[in-house]
């Protein structure tokens, strides 16, 4: 049972990741149609330019580990979502309105650059760093000596998590963004004809997108304390399958996503074997798809005939 | 069902979540006549379509098909074998032709079984069998009659989407006609064309009718159509059969009119009336 | 494209201040981009302890590239015109081109059959001419799935993989030779093919390319994780060579040198792999060609436009389906069987996501549906990827680059029309701007 409860916290975490970079995924197919191949990589970029403002912030003198973090997360934010921006302005704006398979394969094409991009500029070598938060709560000491934790960096992921998570839900409901993102998601051309600027409301969901996937991708690196260039691929595709389970361009259903698959996969790795817990994940992803094609919270489509 | 009906539809009822598109249901095709479904828009005509044609599975009610190739329950079939072995053909509202293939390559796509006979599922065509070559020239000969029938011979290796509207309507109706159907559903054939082109419509379902024997289940708007070719028309008014009779009685009947002006039975006998 | 064209009309005319204006904040952007990743390069050292130091020469170098690519690029634009122009085409010049177009096909077959006879002695020119047909095979392959049948496959290497672990354990386990082990390797990658096309049947568009994706994933990690029959992440090695009918082709008393009474030479079996691979090349043309005039092929099509209007007409879409994936599957598989046989060596190394993604740009960029279209990409794509030979670091940087500004130059790929499987009068070839890309 501690074994289980142990599990529980562990999964909910990793679902907390997969939860902030499936919002991404969801946001961009529920305005532009497209899956991001590319987002999988930003959140790889976010974790390493973490990883360098880091550094930097602790060779320059300062102590203070509430600064450091605060920094290290605006940073990183504010960098990421320009890359947001950058991917979105040169490899789909112009495939916007094009065969539906370009824009895909650009993104394709995409992530390769930033995986590579980063193998390049960072070497291929895993970035370990020493762990910055540390300490915790014992939750319960069992009879058999095991001990149910429950760190201090588990309940920052969790809690950054639920206020963004809180954050964007009130952006995209309450705000002018928010409304006009939703406009496009119904219709690009009318939203256009009663005076909202697609291309820039497209625009900030990639930014967005990528600021919360920067996020996660800082999460990753003070939860786990590494990064390589090769973890936006599978990180990505999990997420993806996240957003779907969640339903497609719902917020909640992507956080709800999140959470079920972390917990999937800590569980699968726990009590029956490490090597096929990615197999389990993509396994979840098609039966997912197959008989529950608009997720837990998405909303069902009707074939037009 | 009467000895003359090839179609039978009873109790039919069809609900999409609390929404009832199709309420309870009854009516009868003939053999070999035209029999038209009307009503204003959103009255559940296209709904019986599809459920006629399997693309949906009603809520409940059945849907008899008999002809000289046996007696089926459409609402039991799966959607392509309605075409494939009950021989009921479709069209569109909205034109689905294949666009990007030329205007004889529909017709031999809609002989796709018979081809396939003939191919010996693929293995004896990969080898251009004779046997197969010949289906495929009979096949050709089929397609070249029909487009002759609707007077697109000369652009039969046009690609379909660059055909004009009017021709695209009557491309899919030669499309449905060499499947070789028993009963060809049509849903608004005359959507969109103007009096010529509906003229033109006229004839060529009257000469289906006439000299293929396809019975003919007809929906539309276009009233010039309806009257001048119909055999039998049913009225439909949310989801419900509000008259049913020759063209000349439902022409005269208060209901219909009322349906169509969205006024009250009274108000329209008294519009008409007026009229007379 | 159509942001592209109203971008260059907006301002018509050499505006130098726009030129700069713009060149300035693309490279501004550059510089907050590349400012950490390329400014800072960081380190594990040796006690696991990371450290980092500067690179501001490379950030300067890259920024000031980003500055002057982008004027470049602008004045190449003014240069070239909008967009969606249509450049004249005088008419002689139309004729030349007609007929370059009609006699290019023999004329690049009858240079693909001389390969061998003209570059005998580069080994390396036989190499590249034998991982070029590779790829023009699974990319026809994969174009009947694809490209006919327009349903989407982002895991096509797993039957490529299929395929080659079907030769390696059925040749290193049981001795069974290349051509019996050939057939099985289709039929069982087939098998696999039926296996993913079941549930993926009721999906469309992103949703069956994602899955497919996993699909091929999930292949790649079993074979990784299954150590006991595929050896693992070490693979399978000792894979036997192919010989020709049951001759092999060696120094020893039965090699073929020795029968034909000729010195042996190890380019012997070079080429002969050569032929090998592309007579499986134009058996999987010639099934195609012949699969688009049968009605299984017109139905794969039609399946592409509409498959709504495909139901209505009493075609089975499901098995529609089930074979189209089946028929690519096999090719792929064949593929497989043969790529094991040349390595004589396969681990799950040569079937990531990357292969799968490179075939399907093949596919796409050769103009979906076209069999010479896909031959051209490949030999491209594969062919531009040796020029980069010494950039191996940046080799995926590159592939990347290209896969993204092929598709804004030609989303279309590069023979965009489709050809009629039959007609009555004129054999006109048919815009692919009408043609459908497919919905499943």
């Amino acid at each position: 049972m501690d074994y289980f409860a142990q599990q529980l916290i562990n999964g909910l975490v990793l679902g907390s990741i997969y939860g902030l970079i499936a919002i991404g995924y969801t946001m961009v197919y529920g305005i532009v149609g497209m899956i991001n191949f590319a987002h999988g990589d930003i959140f790889m970029i976010g974790g390493f330019i973490a990883l360098i403002t880091f550094l930097i912030l602790v060779s320059i003198g300062l102590t203070a580990v509430p600064v450091i973090l605060l920094l290290v997360l605006l940073v990183s934010m504010a960098i990421t979502s320009l890359y947001g921006w950058t991917i979105e302005r040169i490899a789909y704006r112009p495939l916007r309105h094009s065969f539906r398979l370009a824009p895909m394969l650009s993104a394709i094409g995409m992530s390769f650059v930033l995986t590579n991009f980063s193998q390049v500029a960072q070497g291929a070598r895993v970035k370990p760093v020493p762990p910055i938060i540390t300490g915790g709560y014992t939750l319960h000491e069992g009879a058999d000596g095991f001990v149910v934790r429950l760190s201090n960096i588990q309940i920052i992921v969790v809690i950054t998590t639920i206020v963004l998570l809180a954050l964007f839900t009130w952006l995209v409901a309450r705000t002018r963004l928010g409304r006009d993102m939703r406009a496009c998601e119904q219709d690009q051309t009318m939203a256009s004809l009663l005076g909202v600027d697609v291309d820039r409301t497209i625009s900030m969901t990639f930014v967005i997108g990528a600021a919360l996937a920067a996020v996660a991708g800082m999460m990753y690196l003070l939860y786990y304390g590494l990064v390589d260039f090769f973890m936006g691929f599978v990180a990505g595709i999990k997420a993806f399958t996240a957003a779907v389970l969640g339903g497609i361009g719902s917020l909640p259903g992507a956080m709800l996503g999140g959470l079920l698959i972390g917990l999937i996969e800590t569980l699968w790795a726990a009590y029956f074997s490490t090597e096929y817990k990615d197999v389990a994940a993509f396994s979840i992803l098609i039966v997912v798809l197959i008989f529950l094609p608009t997720g837990l919270l998405g909303r069902p489509e009707v074939e037009k005939v | 069902m009467n000895i003359n009906d090839i179609l039978s539809v009873e109790n039919l009822t069809m609900r999409f979540g609390g929404i009832v598109a199709v309420n309870d249901l009854s009516f009868t095709a003939e053999r070999g006549k035209i029999t038209a479904l009307i009503g204003p828009n959103g009255a559940g005509k296209t709904t019986v379509f599809n459920c006629i044609t399997g693309f949906y599975k009603p809520t409940s009610g059945t849907i008899k098909l008999r002809h000289s190739d046996g007696e089926w329950r459409l609402e039991r079939l799966n959607d392509f074998r309605i075409s494939k072995i009950a021989r009921v053909a479709r069209t569109f509202q909205n034109i689905r032709l294949f666009p990007g293939m030329t205007a004889l390559e529909n017709l031999m796509v809609a002989q796709h079984n018979t081809l396939m006979r003939a191919s010996g599922f693929t293995f004896l065509g990969l080898f251009g069998v004779p046997s197969y070559r010949a289906a495929e020239k009979a096949a050709i000969d089929l397609a070249r009659y029909w487009l002759d029938q609707i007077g697109l011979l000369e652009r039969a290796d046009d690609a379909a989407g660059n055909l004009p509207y009017g021709d695209q309507r009557r491309l899919e109706i030669a499309r449905a006609m060499c499947t070789e159907p028993a009963l060809l559903c049509l849903d608004e054939p005359a959507a969109g064309l103007n009096a010529r082109e509906s003229a033109a419509l006229n004839e060529l379902l009257l000469k289906i009718r006439a000299e293929h024997g396809t019975s003919i289940l007809l929906i539309e708007h276009d009233m010039s159509v309806v009257m001048e070719i119909s055999d039998h028309i049913n009225v439909l008014d949310y989801g419900v059969k509000i008259a049913d009779g020759t063209p000349r009685q439902i022409r005269d009947n208060p209901k219909v009119i009322a349906a169509y002006l969205g006024a009250d039975e009274e108000e329209a006998i008294a519009v008409m009336e007026g009229e007379t | 494209m159509a942001a592209n064209a109203s971008q260059a009309k907006t301002a018509r005319g050499p505006d130098a201040a726009f030129i700069l204006k713009k060149a300035v904040i693309s490279a501004l952007v550059a510089l907050v981009l590349f400012s950490l990743m390329i400014g800072i390069r960081t380190e594990a050292g040796s006690d696991g302890q990371l450290t980092w130091w500067t690179r501001f020469g490379d950030l300067a170098a890259m920024v000031a590239v980003v500055f002057g690519g982008s004027i470049a690029m602008e004045l190449l634009r003014r240069w070239w015109g909008p967009v969606d122009t249509v450049r004249v085409v005088p008419p002689s010049a139309q004729k030349v081109f007609s007929f370059a177009g009609r006699a290019l096909v023999p004329a690049l077959l009858i240079f693909t059959f001389l390969v061998p006879v003209i570059f005998y002695d580069e080994r390396y020119i036989l190499d590249l001419g034998i991982l070029v047909l590779t790829y023009v095979m699974l990319g026809w392959g994969l174009n009947v799935v694809v490209g006919l049948a327009g349903l989407l496959d982002l895991g096509y290497v797993a039957f490529y993989a299929v395929g080659a672990y079907s030769y390696a354990l059925l040749a290193t386990n049981f001795g069974l030779s290349f051509w019996i082990c050939l057939p099985l390797a289709g039929i069982l990658a087939a098998f696999f093919g039926v296996l993913l096309g079941f549930p993926v049947l009721r999906l469309r568009g992103d949703y069956l390319a994602i899955v497919t994706l996993a699909f091929g994933e999930i292949i790649r990690l079993v074979i990784i994780n299954w150590q006991t029959l595929t050896g693992g992440p070490n693979g399978i090695s000792g894979i036997p060579r192919p010989t020709m009918f049951g001759i092999p082709l060696t120094p020893g008393d039965d090699g073929l040198a020795t029968l034909l009474r000729i010195e042996f030479s190890p380019t012997h079996r070079i080429v002969f792999l050569f032929y090998l691979i592309l007579a499986l090349a134009l058996l999987t043309n010639w099934v195609t060609i012949r699969l688009r005039r049968l009605p299984i092929g017109r139905a794969w099509e039609a399946l592409r436009e509409d498959e709504v209007a495909c139901r209505a007409l009493g075609i089975n879409t499901t098995t529609t389906k089930l074979t189209a994936f089946a028929t690519g599957a096999m090719f792929g598989g064949f593929a497989g069987a043969f790529f094991a046989t040349r390595q004589g060596f396969i681990s799950p190394e040569s079937f990531t996501f990357h292969e799968s993604a490179l075939v399907l740009a093949i596919v796409v960029l050769g103009g979906m549906g076209s069999q010479l279209g896909v031959a051209l990409a490949a030999l491209a794509m594969i062919g531009g990827f040796e020029l980069f030979r010494g950039l191996e670091q940046f080799r995926m940087l590159v592939f990347g680059g290209a896969m993204v500004l092929l598709m804004i130059w030609r989303p279309r790929g590069l023979i965009g029309h489709r050809a009629p499987t039959v007609f009555l009068e004129r054999n006109t070839a048919i815009s692919s701007d009408l043609v459908k890309e497919g919905h499943g």
